[in-house]
């Protein structure tokens, strides 16, 4: 059993390790295009916008772009759909309309309303206005922002691994009905379920009440580590490099741990008993700012800080084959790229693994310090 | 400049600090490889409060 575990788990290793090199065909693909376009030179700058590009969200999902022989730019991608609240209410259209424009010079018009796409972001313009006019910090002066529900890059990703989850694991739990040992890919997820409910959720929450928090345990640790590793392959998802995304589970793990605290978990945080009163106050004070502020903080900073730095260097990495093509050589600048990027890949791989690993463990222990009975501590 | 400057401070402390806690994980460990597993547990927890922290830092700095 132990043998087929440890076969099981390099196979997932090298076949992920495979999957992301072929990232690396894709993104060098697009760079020496985007650095033939129209005579441009400044490669610093372009890989700088192109790594900024990929971390933040954006709404068409291009997989790749190149310029064909009639000079005509060609986007490789799927449109998603643009769903907004507007001073008209709701509208929504593809995003196939604004043609891969990212700077407000394409205008869409719907139900009398314009818009205009800058920098990943949708703007309405004002009622007389016909272009979009910018001030000097390039920020738009005749239109503004308005309330986006547009399935973007990254909800798009959360869906597709959601389903994905699913689907694995309703086959994992159909097939305990039948049988006691489980075939196929579910032989892959039994045991790191039963890592995270035996080595994270029991040991962390306690004996009695470990049960009641591990579908939530469970739920996070397979949805940030599948989303990790999906960030590492050529669909360039950067879904848990989304401060809103790490909010938002860091808020769930908030809510979690609040609702469930005991009495003794809110009288210690509250009216810390065996201290003077003049000093309860003020232990009171910061007990709920680590409580309620610095804990899920830091949950959130540290997923999104990680994985975004994660993919900068490793974009950076690729670049590396361009900006010092002049000086090592189009080979040379490319194998250094190559080795760099594949290593640091295979430590992307590792820390996707780790960080859904902390942020279960850290989430686990928040738990398990709400839950706990005080009775015996102090 | 002045934040790049306290960056490179951030990640020197940080550094520090990382270096403390690995470096007596591991004597720990080779004092009981009994307890290597409670260790290392223990260990990433604190690592990670401390990666929290100065990610933190790195973040209200930028």
């Amino acid at each position: 059993m132990k043998i087929a575990q440890k076969t099981i788990k390099f196979l997932t290793i090298t076949a992920i390790a495979l999957f992301t090199t072929a990232s690396f065909a894709v993104n060098s693909d697009q760079k020496h295009d985007t650095e033939n376009d129209g005579g441009r030179v400044n490669t610093k700058n372009e890989v700088d916008a192109y790594i900024l590009h990929h971390i933040k969200d954006s709404h068409d999902f291009s997989l790749w772009s190149y310029t064909n022989d009639a000079g005509e730019r060609k986007h490789v991608g799927f449109p998603l759909p643009i769903i907004i609240w507007t001073t008209e209410g709701l509208v929504t259209f593809m995003s196939s309309e604004f043609h891969h424009n990212d700077d407000g010079h394409v205008i869409v018009e719907k139900k009398g309303l314009k818009f205009a796409k800058i920098h990943s972001k949708i703007y309405e313009l004002d009622q007389e206005a016909t272009t979009v006019s910018f001030d000097a910090d390039h920020h738009a002066t005749n239109a503004h922002k308005v309330l986006d529900f547009s399935i973007t890059k990254s909800v798009f990703g959360i869906i597709l691994i959601g389903l994905l989850l699913l689907f694995w694991f309703s086959r994992l739990a159909k097939q305990y009905k039948t049988k006691q040992v489980p075939t196929g890919f579910a032989r892959v997820l039994e045991p790191l379920v039963l890592y995270v409910r035996d080595e994270i959720a029991r040991p962390n929450i306690g004996d009695k009440h470990y049960r009641r928090f591990t579908g939530y345990l469970l739920t996070v640790f397979f949805f940030i580590w599948v989303l990790n590793l999906a960030g590492l392959t050529p669909l360039g998802f950067n879904v848990t490099g989304q401060l809103a995304v790490t909010a938002c589970l860091a808020i769930f793990t908030l809510i979690i741990y609040s609702a469930s605290g005991t009495k003794g978990y809110w009288m210690h945080m509250l009216w810390m008993p065996g201290v003077p009163i003049l000093i309860r106050p003020i232990l009171a004070i910061i007990e709920l700012a680590g409580a309620l502020i610095i804990k899920p903080f830091s949950l959130l900073v540290r997923l999104f800080a990680n994985i975004s730095a994660g993919h900068i260097v490793v974009m950076s990495l690729i670049a590396i084959m361009f900006t010092l093509k002049e000086s090592l050589g189009v080979v040379g600048a490319t194998g250094l790229s190559f080795v760099l990027s594949f290593f640091i890949l295979l430590i992307e791989v590792l820390v996707a693994f780790l960080q859904a690993y902390i942020f279960t463990m850290l989430s686990a222990l928040f738990i398990g310090m709400a839950v706990d009975d005080h009775a015996e501590a102090h | 400049m002045y934040n790049m400057i306290g960056a490179g401070l951030i990640v020197i402390g940080a550094g520090i600090g990382l270096g403390q806690i690995g470096g007596k994980a591991m004597e720990g460990i080779a004092r009981q490889p009994e307890a290597t597993g409670k260790i290392q547990t223990a260990m990433i927890i604190i690592a990670a409060l401390l990666e929290g922290l100065a990610f933190g830092a790195l973040f209200l700095g930028k």
